[in-house]
């Protein structure tokens, strides 16, 4: 219970029985009283053993279905087991679960809450296409959703009662349709967004990845995405 | 003459292999229909080449040879793209499948565990 609220984190994890312990560990330490759901996306490592060793419930896809298919298995879960808030934290131990109090409390005015980098605090920074494909993201998905939106693929994100109905039924399972995507689709359908400030930390485990070449990729397909998001209905 | 001679041939092996397929069960028949509906106009094409001269005329091609290559070609595309839809409509069902895999075997692990503690707390 987080402010009298049931509360289901979600944790989509792909091969990360490096991190996944810490990070579960660590949820439930800050956050006595939640439940913990890690869904394990066709890990071929330990993952899916690490994370219910530390303490969490385990969903294990057979195979790999990407982010999206992850999570909407997380958001049913959710639903089916009647939970009041989702709320989804990524697996390398990058956001800090003692903003989750913070996100809740937020949800009693609007519907999905999403924890922001570049938002003030802590230090992140990204240059070259990726920050290209930052800025066009959080300029016309801030339009779409009426609110000041500055790190729209934050994987940082809190969902009611009524986001997480949604999304039980609607998430895209395709390439940055989780987190663009469903900006769009849950701002259209009214529901209330807003962004928080949250500090990140380093990765657990794992690097991004700084190839120019890749970063052009990303700047492409983020535009595609967004272009398909919009004229879908 | 031998050129159809070839082209007829070929026609009728079509024709042959399709219907065995469907007498075999190992081709829906939703497609079935589709490629025997096909080659009901491509046989007598390719035994009476002629047959589509005047269509072609009338649609500025210069040879029926050549209309029936520019349809083939546009038949064969939308057949491309129907089958990268039906692709991606098993791709949905799959995911949802694997969902419910997914859901069912964390609630039997969530059961199990349920009753090894209730064993061993009476133990």
């Amino acid at each position: 219970m987080v402010n009298g609220k049931r509360v289901l984190i979600i944790i989509p994890a792909l091969n990360e029985s490096g991190s996944i312990a810490d990070v579960v560990g660590e949820v439930r330490g800050e956050l006595p009283g939640v439940e913990v759901l890690v869904v394990d996306d066709g890990s071929t490592d330990r993952t899916a053993a690490v994370a219910a060793a530390a303490g969490a419930r385990v969903a294990q896809l057979p195979y790999n279905l990407g982010v999206g298919g992850a999570m909407r298995l997380g958001y049913r879960y959710a639903r089916e087991h009647d939970f009041d808030v989702a709320i989804q934290i990524d697996a390398d131990g990058q956001h800090d679960p003692r903003y989750v109090p913070k996100l809740v409390d937020l949800l009693d005015e609007n519907d999905l809450v999403i924890g922001a980098r570049f938002a003030g605090e802590g230090d992140y920074s990204v240059r070259g296409p990726r920050r290209w494909a930052m800025v066009m993201l959080s300029a016309v998905l801030s339009r779409v959703a009426k609110t000041k939106l500055t790190d729209t693929t934050s994987g940082f994100r809190a969902a009611n009662r009524r986001v997480i109905d949604m999304f039980a039924t609607w998430y895209p399972v395709e390439y940055l349709g989780d987190t663009v995507e469903t900006l769009v689709h849950t701002a259209r359908r009214g529901y209330r967004i807003r962004q928080v400030p949250v500090a990140m930390r380093k990765r657990m485990a794992g690097t991004p990845s700084h190839s120019p070449a890749k970063a052009m990729i990303y700047l492409g397909r983020a535009f595609a995405v967004l272009t398909l998001a919009l004229i879908r209905r | 003459m031998k050129l159809t001679l070839v082209t007829g041939l070929t026609g009728l092996i079509l024709l042959a292999t399709i219907v065995e397929l469907l007498r075999r069960r190992q081709l829906r028949e939703k497609y079935g229909m589709l490629w025997l509906g096909v080659l009901l106009i491509v046989i007598p094409l390719s035994l009476f080449p002629r047959l589509l001269d005047n269509v072609a005329e009338l649609l500025g091609v210069a040879a029926g040879v050549s209309l029936v290559l520019f349809l083939g070609i546009v038949f064969l595309l939308l057949v491309c793209v129907h089958l990268s839809w039906e692709v991606s409509a098993l791709e949905e069902e799959t995911r949802t499948l694997a969902e419910d895999f997914a859901l069912l075997r964390a609630e039997i692990d969530a059961e199990r565990a349920a009753r090894n503690e209730l064993v061993s707390n009476d133990g």
